[in-house]
């Protein structure tokens, strides 16, 4: 069974202009141990659905209309978003790294209380036990000459460093699930990847899984075990990682991979073709197909019938499309 | 940090200097002179005609009003340097033994009005931010915009009107020193504070609204919510400390709005306080008076300035000084 099963998961926003369903049935699930790709572009859903189940998502103008989300057997979406249950759960057994290490660190607390408060709220850990654990924390991912530095301020520390220390912060309590909201979008491209390489070292140490939310598909190819594609709100395609990337079966993921290069690709020998249009505006969409528009793929019962439902295509891999392009 | 405190102090001597100077200069420019006023006092019978020009020409002389402004400049700030406030015309008293009796009943009502309004404000502005979009935060954020740009001595006199002409619960004016009947004087200073202190809460809430709202916006605090953090806790620590860095800047202000509001209430309420002084002074032509008393005032404003700037480095890890 699934450490964390999210199934049908609907969170709308009530915007002046209309209804925005944000996340439209989403539903994906994680195994113990196990790396989570969940890829879109800027807009498509990825991080609503992931709020969405740590339940943070701002109401009003948000609210997670349906689904369930199922971890040690509960559903969390029975819970209060700020109740006692929630908040045990939160920051403990599930927990995230967000995207702007520059700004998701409180600037006028030491990194020392940042670190600690957790670990007093969870694990009833008292201020000297804390702040050793801290330290041991501080070391496990890399920050130098950690006894001294657990008492600076977020601004002493570089962009890397402080979402090293967020890193520290959600790993503190010995998560069972680690949300990773497009973690390394804000680091130059060599932090970036050592720290992918530290977040999977040390979640395989810890046999914790990591969900790693990007667009950036050379991120999720090289990490991630499954991959879940998002647009529009809804997952099109989910499979194995080498399934995905060797046998794409939805037009938009194939769409997108025919756009990116590839490392050790020769220059010149094959060209990169970019999805043509724009990503849907959300406000108020059709029922059918939102990727109808830039789809190159289109047979006549896309225009008529509503947006399919997600489809087995193969040994666990599944598409939400009416067309079969495993041909191609 | 020391040479960041000198270097302030410095600047802030220079910019009182500045501010004696253009006091200097404009109770000069009023119509009219003092020793008109004086020679009334003097001959006791309240008339000014009682001089001829003579005698008028020959006490401006006698006063060393006849010479040239910066000459007389340089007489007083010269005397000032040496701790001698001068004498005051108008009551023939060392003008350092006016301001002794009266500057601790204004920096009493003062720090009731600054405490009320500050952390009446604070408490006013964390509510509303907290419950924002209801009905109560609605009424109060509209009452603080009325409240802001209500003038002080108008709301003084409508206060006197309910409260001690309508309903007779407080005396209509007058003063009682609190270190001498303590409950008496309290019931006296409630309308001159409530008076000045409701610009200060009103002032203060909307700021401390607004800065509450925009740091529950952060991504840190998003972070403090990720954590599990209770709200009491992520309020306490997380947004409180952060929300404050400019809420303590505005304390500055609020000081000086305070003492200026202290000039009009203290003549509304009849409070012999620095501030009446300062008006009587100005009435009396009391050159004299009204540069001590204005220097006193921009020495305060200045330093609680200095203060505050300091107080913010304790807030802010991130300011250094240098």
């Amino acid at each position: 069974m699934a450490l964390l099963d999210v199934q049908e998961l609907q969170t709308y926003f009530h915007t002046e202009y209309g209804l925005v369903k944000a996340a439209d049935k989403v539903t994906f699930h994680v195994n113990e141990g196990e790396i989570i790709g969940l890829v879109g572009e800027s807009g498509c859903g990825k991080s609503v659905s992931i709020l969405s189940v740590m339940r943070l998502i701002p109401s009003p103008p948000g609210e997670t209309v349906g689904g369930k989300v199922i971890f040690e057997g509960k559903d969390l979406l029975k819970y209060q978003p700020n109740g006692r249950e929630m908040r045990a759960i939160r920051g403990s057994k599930l927990t995230m790294i967000f995207q702007e290490p520059m700004t998701s660190l409180n600037p006028v607390l030491t990194v020392s209380r940042q670190l600690t408060e957790t670990l007093e709220l969870h694990l009833d850990m008292d201020k000297r036990a804390a702040r050793e654990r801290a330290i041991e924390l501080l070391r496990m991912v890399g920050v130098p000459d950690a006894p001294r530095r657990i008492d600076d301020y977020p601004h002493q520390f570089s962009g890397g460093m402080r979402q090293r220390v967020m890193i520290a912060m959600a790993l503190s309590c010995n998560p069972a699930v680690i949300f990773a909201d497009e973690p390394t979008t804000a680091v130059d491209v060599t932090t970036q990847a050592q720290l992918l390489e530290l977040m999977k070292d040390l979640v395989t140490r810890l046999n914790t899984s990591l969900v790693i939310v990007t667009h950036n598909l050379g991120v999720v190819a090289r990490y991630a075990e499954r991959i879940y594609v998002m647009y529009a709100g809804r997952i099109i395609e989910s499979g194995r990682s080498e399934d995905i990337f060797g046998h794409p079966r939805h037009p938009y993921t194939v769409g997108l991979l025919n756009s990116v290069p590839r490392l050790g690709e020769r220059h010149g020998t094959r060209k990169l073709i970019p999805i043509y249009g724009l990503p849907p505006n959300l406000i108020n969409m059709p029922q059918t197909c939102a990727f109808l528009p830039r789809c190159t793929e289109k047979i006549g019962k896309c225009e008529k019938e509503p947006w399919p439902e997600l489809r087995a295509v193969g040994d666990d891999h599944y598409i939400s499309c009416y067309v079969d392009i495993k041909g191609k | 940090m020391t040479a960041y405190i000198i270097r302030r102090i410095i600047i802030g001597m220079f910019i009182l200097i500045l501010v004696t100077m253009l006091v200097f200069l404009l109770v000069r420019l009023l119509p009219g002179d003092p020793v008109m006023r004086y020679m009334a006092n003097f001959t006791g019978t309240g008339q000014q005609n009682v001089m001829t020009p003579e005698q008028h020409d020959a006490m401006l002389i006698k006063l060393g009003l006849d010479r040239p402004i910066p000459v007389q400049y340089w007489d007083w700030i010269s005397k000032i340097f040496r701790g001698d406030l001068g004498e005051s015309l108008g009551v023939q008293q060392p003008i350092s033994k006016l301001i002794a009796d009266v500057l601790p009943r204004t920096a009493y009502i003062g720090f009731w009005m600054f405490v009320v309004g500050t952390f009446g404000g604070l408490l006013v502005g964390i509510y509303c931010a907290l419950r924002r979009g209801t009905w109560l935060d609605n009424t109060l954020t509209t009452i603080a915009n009325i409240g802001m740009t209500v003038p002080v001595f108008w709301l003084g006199i409508l206060l006197i009107y309910f409260f001690s002409f309508k309903l007779g619960w407080f005396p209509m004016y007058g003063w009682v020193n609190p270190w001498d009947d303590f409950w008496r004087s309290c019931s006296y200073i409630v309308l001159p504070v409530a008076s000045v202190a409701l610009g200060g809460i009103a002032g203060m809430a909307r700021l401390t609204r607004s800065c509450m709202l925009e740091v529950m916006r952060t991504d840190y605090v998003r972070t403090a919510w990720a954590k599990g953090l209770r709200e009491r806790v992520i309020v306490v620590r997380h947004q409180l400390k952060n929300a404050m860095i400019p809420v303590v800047t505005s304390l500055g202000g609020t000081l000086a709005m305070i003492l200026g509001g202290s000039v009009f209430i203290e003549t509304v309420f009849s409070i012999p306080g620095m501030g009446r002084l300062m008006t009587t002074a100005i009435f009396d032509y009391d050159y004299q008076v009204v540069q001590a008393s204005a220097l006193i005032f921009g020495g305060i404003v200045i330093f609680s300035n200095l203060a505050v700037d300091i107080a913010w480095g304790w807030l802010d890890p991130r300011i250094r000084y240098g």
